[in-house]
């Protein structure tokens, strides 16, 4: 493997601009990294001739001096951004040769900034699920291993985590509904950021549940967190839920000085059965947050019990409208029909072939909370319980506090097929994160230590709305004062 | 709250989803895990609170009633498994 693909965005920005090496070599370099990265499954649609073109006009803008933080810089795009002529399938059968006619407003910013797109990325299908199992390519495999186990990367930006860690690519787009970025990032030892609802645009992302969606990046490090957070989000007319505010320099808010912030530690995160290292962690990063001048406080968010009930009501519910576009007629799959087979057949034998399971799952979980008769008593019952859940954090937030920490996941990356027969059991995964989802706020993973196992696990840092900046910034002391620099053996090439 | 396979045929058909008649019952006991799962928010108390419409305080942006796209039939129908003289095809809907 190449040195090049060790770098971090900014090492690779500087060092193009300092003309040590092309964007076309840079280029190659991940083309190659990602073809060996086959046993992984990350990497489902080849790009390699848009990367190579995007490159070329990469080292010219390089060359003509106008080159902005991205370019030149190989990323992987998540299979749910969709890509002008590009399979865009969400990682599902029904989006079969799916080629949309239009760019995402992410994926078009990140090439308007120089971005090189040299793959579309594997992840669980419809973004829905916590292992990346549920994909139509199937499962994706955790660069991190022990002894000969096939982990889950997580998910559902599984392909995302795992392209990052095993240094395909310098960085990779992901969405996160309930976790979908922060899980993914916590078990394969790297960083990602879901921004405040209505940083990013979600015009072009194929929808999962449209009230908790948001895009982020996926990266080595706070620092390129921060950069390609920065080249994605911005005002968008195409969503009525962007955000008119304007995009601060998320880089410069990195001075790694966080005297005087106030740093929560919520009580009710405090699971029963906690595992002992996943306490440690916890403690350990409070207390390096200290060091560094942070003052400490015990907060209480009351409902957070309560978030990934809600949670699986409110999703399904978004999910089961949403996915309601997928019928056999428009784009995708349409399944064969019968003789006498009339439009009814044609929806419901199209959508039985073109969902998995859990996808089918949760369509008619939704369909039943939002049935006559249901409605009132689980969904808005859960829309009830969502504006408590956000209340609680105004509440602390209004007392002074500037970020909350938590952990990331209650376990590092578990065996792939150990979690799928129990769907309650694998929606726990998504405990500590989802109640961020659920309030609209920004949080961030933090790669944080290793457990027994030698396996990476990840700290949640939880910020204010709008406050990405500072919350970056407190990640960068955290990031920091922990150090993390393992990597996982490079099995795979 | 249990669900009976009833209950599953009625909701696989409300979702425009084909299901086996000898699938039902492992989906009716799928179902009541998960609703059993979301019935911990009975306990909540959530006497006057509104439901969540939007999680940041904002108001759905307006603009002009005015025709801002269109004439693109051929990237449209671009995707569509039957497509022709520049429509959608589907199966006889009316008798």
């Amino acid at each position: 493997m190449s040195d090049k693909m060790n770098m971090t965005i900014a090492q690779a920005r500087d060092a193009l601009r300092k003309g040590d090496f092309s964007a076309v070599e840079l280029a190659e370099a991940s083309l190659a990294a990602v073809t060996a990265s086959k046993p992984l499954n990350a990497f489902v649609h080849d790009t390699s001739d848009i990367a190579m073109n995007q490159a070329k006009a990469a080292d010219a803008r390089i060359k003509a001096g106008d080159a902005p933080d991205m370019c030149g810089i190989p990323i992987g795009m998540k299979d749910l951004f969709c890509t002008k002529g590009v399979n865009s399938q969400a990682a599902s059968a029904i989006l079969d040769g799916f080629k949309p006619e239009y760019e995402s407003t992410v994926s078009q910013k990140l090439f308007d900034n120089g971005a090189v797109m040299v793959g579309k990325l594997n992840m669980d299908e419809f973004a829905m699920g916590s292992s990346n199992e549920t994909s139509t390519y199937g499962n994706v495999i955790n660069p991190w291993k022990v002894d000969d186990q096939d982990l889950t990367p997580g998910g559902s930006s599984g392909g995302s985590a795992a392209a990052v860690a095993a240094n395909t690519c310098l960085a990779a787009t992901g969405t996160d509904t309930g976790g979908s970025i922060r899980q993914p990032a916590a078990f394969t030892g790297i960083t990602g950021i879901k921004p405040t609802y209505g940083r990013c645009s979600r015009w072009g992302i194929v929808a999962f549940a449209s009230s908790l969606d948001q895009a982020g990046p996926m990266t080595k490090d706070v620092r390129d967190a921060a950069i390609m957070l920065e080249a994605m989000c911005g005002y968008d007319p195409k969503d009525s839920t962007s955000a008119d505010i304007p995009v601060p320099n998320f880089e410069a808010a990195l001075t790694g000085d966080i005297k005087g912030k106030t740093i929560g530690i919520p009580k009710e995160y405090r699971m029963d059965g906690m595992a002992d290292e996943i306490e440690k962690l916890w403690a350990d990063g409070t207390a390096m947050l200290k060091d560094a001048g942070a003052k400490i406080v015990d907060i209480s968010l009351p409902h957070t019990k309560y978030a990934l009930p809600a949670y699986y009501v409110i999703a399904p519910a978004e999910a089961s409208s949403n996915l309601a576009r997928y019928d056999g007629v428009r784009f995708g799959h349409r399944a064969k029909l019968e003789a006498g087979d009339g439009i009814t057949e044609m929806y419901e034998k199209t959508r039985a072939e073109g969902f998995g399971a859990e996808v089918q799952r949760r369509v008619m979980v939704g369909t039943y909370v939002l049935s006559a008769g249901f409605y009132d008593a689980y969904y808005n019952r859960a829309r009830r319980v969502r504006a408590l859940i956000k209340k609680d954090f105004d509440d602390v937030f209004a007392t002074g506090v500037d970020a909350i920490l938590t952990p990331a996941t209650p376990s590092s990356a578990f065996e792939l097929g150990k979690e799928v027969a129990d769907p309650v059991e694998m929606y726990l995964n998504d405990v500590f994160t989802v109640t961020v989802n659920l309030a609209g706020l920004p949080g961030i993973s933090v790669p944080a230590g290793l457990d027994s196992k030698g396996l990476p696990l990840g700290l949640q840092l939880i910020g204010k709305p709008w406050e990405e900046g500072d919350l970056l910034n407190t990640a960068f002391a955290l990031e920091t004062a922990i150090g993390f620099d393992a990597k996982p053996t490079h099995w795979w090439a | 709250m249990a669900i009976d396979t009833t209950t599953a045929a009625r909701v696989a058909k409300l979702a425009r989803i084909k299901v086996e008649e000898d699938q039902l019952p492992a989906l009716a006991d799928e179902f009541s895990a998960i609703l059993g799962f979301i019935e911990q928010l009975n306990e909540v108390d959530v006497e006057g609170v509104e439901p969540m419409t939007s999680v940041t305080p904002m108001r759905l942006p307006r603009r002009e009633d005015v025709v801002t796209d269109g004439n693109q039939a051929e990237a449209v129908l671009k995707n569509a498994p039957d497509s022709r003289e520049g429509f959608f095809a589907v199966p006889k809907v009316v008798e």
